[in-house]
């Protein structure tokens, strides 16, 4: 049994390494798996000048390593292979990997992440690596004294055309809102408004680029004339946003319509025991400081579902005898009032019959699985079956009567 | 793997017999650098059938650019100094090893 995790995290970006930091820290077995570089997208960003404490001088490789060093020292295991099948029912979760092997788990946490779009524009797909690239650090050297263009508008596109213009001669931005309306931070704007190699062509999209071999020239529609132009830039960097990385849970895990994944606050999943944090969630700012905030939630929600668990399996599920737990809650003066009476009523018994007490303000999740809608609920459990119900106005003759039932 | 570079690109490469493989990279590249060791060891497994060659793109832009390679990473095969095939941007070491044993 030794084999088994307690946390397996899938994908290594900074809502993964975070999840490995907390998850190891808390001393539960953890392992990140990671198809190829770690760090995910934000590994590929240079310029990182919004993750609190970092200011300018910090590099997305470089934080990112960080977090796997800081991950490693707590005891997480980092591996490099890719998962290719998950089977998330049940207690023990199996992570098939493309080397074959297939590790276990207690609990998934998904960080599959997301991806650049790719708008599958007329010669997109075939100048890829040929002047087309996703990947401004990648690729930026290439393009010394050459002119690029870059399509998008919001923080990525406007801070990555920032970094083009280190090395190239010009920066053209397709915008395709009206003049001067950008979908990026202000200060981003501004400091691009104000920087003389990057040029403006707005209301416009990109709708085709050509070449012979290497890019050579992009046709440019403007929307507003329907006018088409041609410029001749070297090279063409899109940055239009991301779409997840979901396609390996589809049908395991609830998604939403675009294809991320759907948590609660918990950062839990539609599934027990399996978790998703970063870019693949739905949420509403997707950033460095996002998905570490998620990982470390997830971590923390995990740590407490497996106490839970195995608390209950411990206390009920593994008993010979019978076992009575007791839904109550707080505020709910009758449930207070039906608890005392069972307890004082078991007392009798001389500890034949256990007694579990639940919160249902606390743990929502046994309150789902047994269907538990009224408080006070008592089920009877014996060898770790449920074998009665008793739910809502119920006397304690009715337990009683119960029992001699046994 | 040899080190090629502009000064030796055209007899290494170029003008070699049999199968080259040479692995486009830059320091700045973290796809590149994360591909690399797998790459390095897969070299290793096959070191009889094919040469192996490794191109730091930072100061041979224009030799690189004279291959038609302007995105990292990239990997491109020649045969008798042409090339018949090429991987970039977004692939797998498996990709890799897949197009080696398809060319040997």
């Amino acid at each position: 049994m030794s084999d088994i995790y307690d946390i397996i995290v899938i994908g290594g970006g900074p809502g993964g390494l975070s999840a490995g930091i907390y998850g190891s820290r808390s001393r539960l077995k953890t392992l990140i798996l990671q198809k190829g570089r770690l760090g995910g997208q934000a590994a590929t960003t240079q310029e990182l000048e919004n993750y609190p404490g970092f200011a300018r001088g910090t590099t997305g490789p470089v934080l990112m390593q960080a977090m796997a060093d800081h991950a490693e020292s707590f005891g997480a295991e980092i591996l490099r292979d890719e998962v290719v099948d998950l089977e998330l029912d049940g207690d023990i979760k199996k992570v098939i990997a493309k080397s074959g092997k297939e590790y276990q788990s207690k609990i998934v946490i998904l960080a599959l992440g997301a991806e650049p779009r790719s708008l599958n524009i007329k010669g997109e797909n075939k100048f890829r690596g040929k002047g087309v690239s996703y990947c401004a650090t990648c690729d930026a050297d290439f393009f010394e004294e050459l002119d690029v263009v870059v399509v998008g508008n919001g923080d990525a596109a406007i801070e990555e055309a920032m970094y083009l213009t280190k090395f190239a001669e010009t920066v053209t931005i397709i915008v395709i809102h009206d003049e001067g309306i950008l979908d990026c931070n202000k200060v981003s704007a501004e400091k691009a408004f104000a920087n003389p190699k990057i040029k403006w062509i707005w209301s416009s999209v990109l709708q085709e680029i050509k070449g012979e071999g290497l890019v050579e020239s992009v046709v440019i529609k403007n929307l507003k004339t329907g006018e088409l132009s041609e410029i001749q830039p070297n090279g063409v960097f899109f940055f239009v946003g991301t779409i997840p990385k979901t396609e390996l849970v589809a049908g395991k895990v609830d998604l939403n319509e675009q294809g991320y994944v759907i948590t609660n606050e918990q950062m839990e999943t539609s599934r027990p025991g399996v978790y998703a944090v970063g870019d693949c969630r739905v949420k509403y700012l997707r950033q460095v400081i996002t998905a570490a905030s998620d990982g470390a939630i997830a971590a923390v929600a995990a740590e407490k579902y497996l106490a839970e668990e195995e608390g209950f399996k411990e206390m009920v599920l593994n008993i010979e005898g019978p076992v009575m737990v007791a839904f109550w809650a707080p505020q709910i003066e009758e449930s207070i009032t039906a608890v005392s009476e069972l307890e004082r009523m078991l007392d009798k018994t001389d500890g034949a019959i256990k007694l579990v007490k639940i919160d249902t303000y606390r743990n929502q999740r046994l309150v789902k699985r047994y269907g538990v809608q009224e408080i006070p609920t008592v089920l009877l459990f014996k060898k770790g079956e449920l074998i009665s119900k008793l739910t809502g106005h119920f006397s304690i003759e009715d337990v009683k009567d119960e029992i001699k039932s046994l | 793997m040899i080190e090629v570079n502009k000064n030796n690109f055209e007899d290494e490469v170029l003008k070699a017999e049999g199968l080259v493989m040479v692995d486009f990279w830059s320091p700045k590249c973290e796809p590149c650098k994360e591909l690399m060791p797998s790459v390095h060891a897969m070299t290793k497994k096959y070191q009889d059938q094919a040469k192996f060659c490794s191109l730091d793109t930072a100061g041979n832009k224009r030799l690189a650019i004279s291959q038609k390679v302007l995105g990292l990473p990239t990997i491109a095969f020649y045969k008798n100094g042409e090339k018949v095939a090429e991987l970039n941007t977004d692939f797998s070491i498996e990709d890799v090893e897949a197009k080696l044993n398809e060319l040997k």
